[in-house]
């Protein structure tokens, strides 16, 4: 070194400048575009999220004529006595339903976790059904099985089937796959550790069970219920169906602004019904943090140990559970191919006419095809762009902020109030949008609205699990960054981009409750003429048309499981060792 | 190092980093700092975790800007400027290889983006594995490779658009110590071979001893000192220096005169003398293996007699404690093997023993904690 001998021994620092001045780094081209894009994504969020609920809140305050009015149309919702009574009937349903669902779905989440169960994949696979299906496919099945012509009308005891009993099974079987996802995933993250201890100091099972198992999956079941009590307060489509005479709000809303065109009400109802969601999605934030706390990363995962009388009773319970969804997607397609139900049950694809019937026929079906596509292929970019986006622009905190905030909102929106805001904020001329009124392209947005948030959280994980520095490298070697989002971020997260298209596609496919008011009668969708059909008493060829959702689903669904398999298995073969 | 060396007036330093202070929110991670560092030179910022090392590192690339100060880099002026404009490779913990990249993809990343020729980058991709000794794994993926090989290739990627600055964060601590020995060796011949001007950081004072042309001692977010390996362990600056690297004894003491002073009842003499004033309270360094036991009546100054403690075998030497009778003095010093076998010492006995005064090292503070 030159300087080193010329030094005396301990190197005296630098002459200090005289005052450091502040330094703020000049914006390279990538934070440049990162920044735009992400104000377009802010932007993007703000149209399709915030002011469509925006308008709902303002119908909600304000007269026929637009002028505003205060209270006065709470006051008129609680001065009808049939809306009140639909408040209370909504509650006791939603509550009734949750309690067996979640208490069914943790039943089945618990054997397929803690005990040596056999064909566990099989029965994964049962329990995925009502996923596949819009919920009105349980609703007619129902009728098929429990209605005044139904096969298994005895079973009932002279209770009628159209109400509140057909209501909560419909709701059940729905809302079933949901929470076991969530259970599942509560109990799948046990530490063997724990009930090692317990079984060593000579704890029972049931006491095992009562301060190990349950304390454990708490978190899962607390989320489980909130989740279920609000899919089912803000389904319409099982009330719809089976309902009858019993009214709920999702119907009420439903008949307020598509029967009597009174919006002002119709807002209302939606708010009221904005509640228990918004209610729900605080409690879940609130409870993943601390399930998040709950796992250690030194956590021995538990293995289940074969215990032949518990197997058995589990088998038994999960056989019954799984025979009741079988049954229930039975009834729908055996009813779909009967003739005429119940005098002619020769089997004929008659009520797949769907050309000769009203509802939409199959341009209908071929429209669901084609905006559940559209959603999948454009929701999918948007909301992993944007994830991408929230995730690895530098600085910018108060931007990245209030898009992860926008992106999560729709977690807290009922479809139903979702596609109230749309009508209520596109409908208006004065709206630069107007055009889009009516349009295929309207559907799209308010279905990738409508399901932004879970996607949005699939990506940020995968995104979040990727090593941070791969930007800085890229930076360093003056890489641009779109380049190593094409060459590695979306290569490397190749898997949840396919589980985001998938995810959505499904969705698109089955949802009725943000779309029922949006559709014109170009884009007639498939799940809107089930409900139509059923409404005009064509109830086979809904059942029909219900069918065929879930098969498209179902054909999806199993192309999306060869292709992780097999395509995944060559492009990702830097995955192995 | 001949890189530095060419020019005959003394050039500019090739990194030239002035007032640099980064706050997060209340708290300071860096205050002040000044540094610089010479055109070919491999530096070391050592420090305990949180001493602001690391972030004085990305503050010098610009992955976290300063909130004030000055950087200049070959004279120019980078303090402001974004990453991509300026000139360095790097060189991560995670080492943060593209997975699904092979590893002549990921050492090509940087070329093929600019738009270099094919052939050239093929070229070049080659030599750099050569370099690194992994031209036969060109076509594997980085997961096919162990922690070791991972490293050279995130150095060879770091290396493939010729920066003028190597920057290291904590290169070998992901590696378990034998790979990490080799490797030490590896980049140090590397880096004298390309006289890249490179800064390491890590934690490792073993680490640091062994590569760097110069040590940076960072506590609390400044530069306790800078120095050659060999003057920052043999004359620490500060008391936490002392405390940091090596092992040393802290003897509490009170001085006597310029250049002697009183340590538990003994009075010792030591160099250079300080100006402290009589009286003043001090602390007494010396390093176990300072302590001189052969040939003592040669030694004229801090000659003691002492009793041999407990001795442990620690394999190259014997580690021990020594009491000075007639005083509180206890001293841990090293004994090589050799000595002890030479002078027969043994646990209990006692033995001639000398604290050369210019091994000695005093301060008026006790070490702070990290």
């Amino acid at each position: 070194m030159a300087t080193a001998s010329s030094r005396p021994l301990a190197t005296p620092l630098p002459v200090p400048a005289a005052a450091p001045r502040p330094v703020r780094q000049a914006l390279s081209r990538d934070d440049l575009v990162m920044r735009a894009g992400l104000g377009l994504l802010v932007l993007w969020l703000a149209l399709s999220v915030v002011l469509p609920l925006w308008a709902l809140l303002a119908k909600a305050f304000s007269g026929p004529a637009g002028e505003f009015v205060g209270l006065a149309n709470f006051a008129a919702y609680l001065a009808t006595p049939a809306l009140s009574t639909s408040l209370a009937n909504s509650l006791l349903i939603a509550a009734v339903s949750t309690v067996i669902c979640v208490a069914l779905a943790f039943g089945y989440a618990w054997a397929l976790t803690r005990t040596c169960l056999p064909a566990k994949g099989l029965f994964k696979a049962i329990a995925a059904i009502p996923i596949l299906a819009p919920s009105l496919l349980p609703a007619i099945a129902l009728v098929y099985l429990f209605g005044n012509q139904g096969f298994a009308r005895w079973a009932l005891f002279g209770h009628s089937i159209y109400g509140p009993i057909g209501i909560v099974i419909g709701e059940v079987f729905w809302t079933f796959p949901h929470a076991l996802i969530i259970v599942t995933t509560a109990l799948a993250t046990a530490d063997a550790r724990l009930y090692e201890a317990a079984a060593a100091l000579k704890a029972s099972r049931s006491r095992i069970f009562w301060t190990v198992t349950l304390p454990g999956a708490r978190y899962g079941l607390i989320s489980a219920t909130f989740v279920v009590f609000t899919l089912v307060i803000t389904d319409f489509g099982v009330p719809k169906v089976i309902g009858g005479s019993f009214n709920v709000l999702a119907v009420d809303v439903y008949k307020q602004v598509v029967g009597q065109q009174n919006f002002q009400m119709g807002a209302v109802v939606g708010l009221v019904l904005l509640l228990p969601a918004l209610f729900s999605f605080l409690v879940d934030r609130l409870v993943q943090r601390r399930q998040a706390a709950l796992l250690s990363a030194r956590a021995v995962p538990l293995v289940p140990t074969p215990d032949p009388l518990t197997d058995r009773l589990a088998l038994l319970f999960c056989s019954i559970v799984a025979f009741a969804i079988l049954v229930i997607l039975g009834t729908a397609i055996f009813a779909s191919l009967a003739t005429f139900w119940p005098y002619d049950l020769t089997p004929s694809l008659k009520n797949y006419d769907f050309d000769n019937m009203d509802g939409g026929g199959w341009e209908s079906y071929r429209n669901s095809l084609e905006m559940a596509a559209l959603t999948a292929i454009f929701g999918t970019a948007i909301i992993f762009g944007g994830a991408w986006l929230v995730e690895k622009t530098r600085r910018f905190e108060l931007v990245r902020g209030l898009a992860q905030l926008l992106a999560l909102l729709p977690l807290a929106i009922p479809g139903l109030v979702m596609g109230l805001g749309y009508i209520f904020f596109f409908v208006e001329p004065s709206n630069p949008f107007h055009f889009l009124y009516g349009s295929m392209a309207i559907l799209v947005i308010c279905t990738i609205a409508h399901f932004y948030s879970v996607a949005h959280l699939t990506a940020v994980t995968a995104l979040k699990q990727l090593d941070p520095e791969f930007e800085s490298v890229s930076a360093s070697l003056k890489v641009p960054l779109w380049r190593t989002f094409f060459k590695v971020t979306v290569p490397v997260c190749l898997p949840a981009i396919l589980d985001i298209a998938l995810y959505l596609f499904l969705n698109a496919m089955t949802t009725v409750s943000a779309l029922v008011f949006l559709y014109s009668p170009r884009t007639q969708l498939a799940s809107i003429a089930v409900l139509n059909m059923d409404d005009a008493g064509d109830i086979a060829p809904a059942a029909a048309m219900a069918v065929m959702i879930f098969l498209t689903s179902a054909v999806v669904r199993g192309l999306y499981g060869l292709v992780t398999r097999g395509f995944l298995a060559r492009t990702q073969a830097w995955r192995r060792r | 190092m001949e890189a530095a060396s060419g020019a005959a007036a003394p050039a500019a330093p090739y990194l030239q980093i002035r007032g640099v202070t980064k706050r997060f929110g209340t708290f300071t991670a860096l205050e002040r700092v000044d540094l610089d560092v010479e055109a070919g030179e491999f530096v070391a910022f050592l420090g305990p975790s949180g001493c602001g090392k690391t972030t004085l590192l990305r503050a010098i690339c610009g992955l976290d800007p300063p909130s004030a100060g000055t950087i200049l880099q070959g004279g120019r002026d980078v303090t402001a400027l974004p990453v991509r404009e300026r000139d360095f490779g790097i060189v991560f913990q995670s080492y943060a290889l593209f997975p699904n990249l092979t590893i002549r993809a990921n050492v090509g990343y940087g070329l093929a983006a600019i738009g270099r020729p094919k052939a050239e980058v093929e070229r070049r991709v080659a030599e750099l594995l050569e370099l690194v000794g992994l031209a036969d794994r060109a076509e594997k993926y980085p997961a096919q490779l162990s922690g070791g090989q991972q490293q050279r290739v995130a150095l060879a990627r770091a290396l493939a658009l010729r920066p003028g600055l190597l920057l290291l964060d904590e290169p070998l601590s992901a590696l378990d110590a034998r790979v990490r020995a080799r490797l030490r060796g590896e980049i140090r011949d590397l880096q004298r071979r390309l006289g890249i001007t490179t800064i390491m950081v890590t934690h490792d004072q073993e680490e640091a001893l062994t590569m760097a042309d110069r040590i940076v001692v960072m506590n609390r977010g400044r530069i306790e000192q800078v120095g050659r390996p060999d003057e920052v362990y043999a004359r620490p600056a500060t008391a936490f220096v002392a405390d940091f690297i090596g092992k040393m004894n802290f003897l509490a003491g009170r001085l006597l005169a310029p250049d002697r002073v009183e340590v538990a009842g003994a009075e010792l003499r030591f160099e250079p003398p300080l100006d402290f004033g009589p009286g003043a309270t001090v602390t007494v360094c010396l390093r176990p293996e300072d302590v001189v036991v052969r040939e003592v009546e040669r030694r004229p100054a801090n000659r003691l007699t002492a009793e041999v403690g407990v001795m442990e075998f620690i394999g190259n030497h014997f580690q021990t404690t020594l009491h000075v009778p007639g005083t509180n003095l206890d001293i841990s010093a090293d004994l090589s093997i050799n000595a002890v076998r030479d002078l027969g010492i043994r646990p209990g006995r006692t033995i001639p023993i000398c604290l050369p005064p210019d091994r000695l090292r005093v301060f008026p503070e006790p070490p702070r904690p990290s």
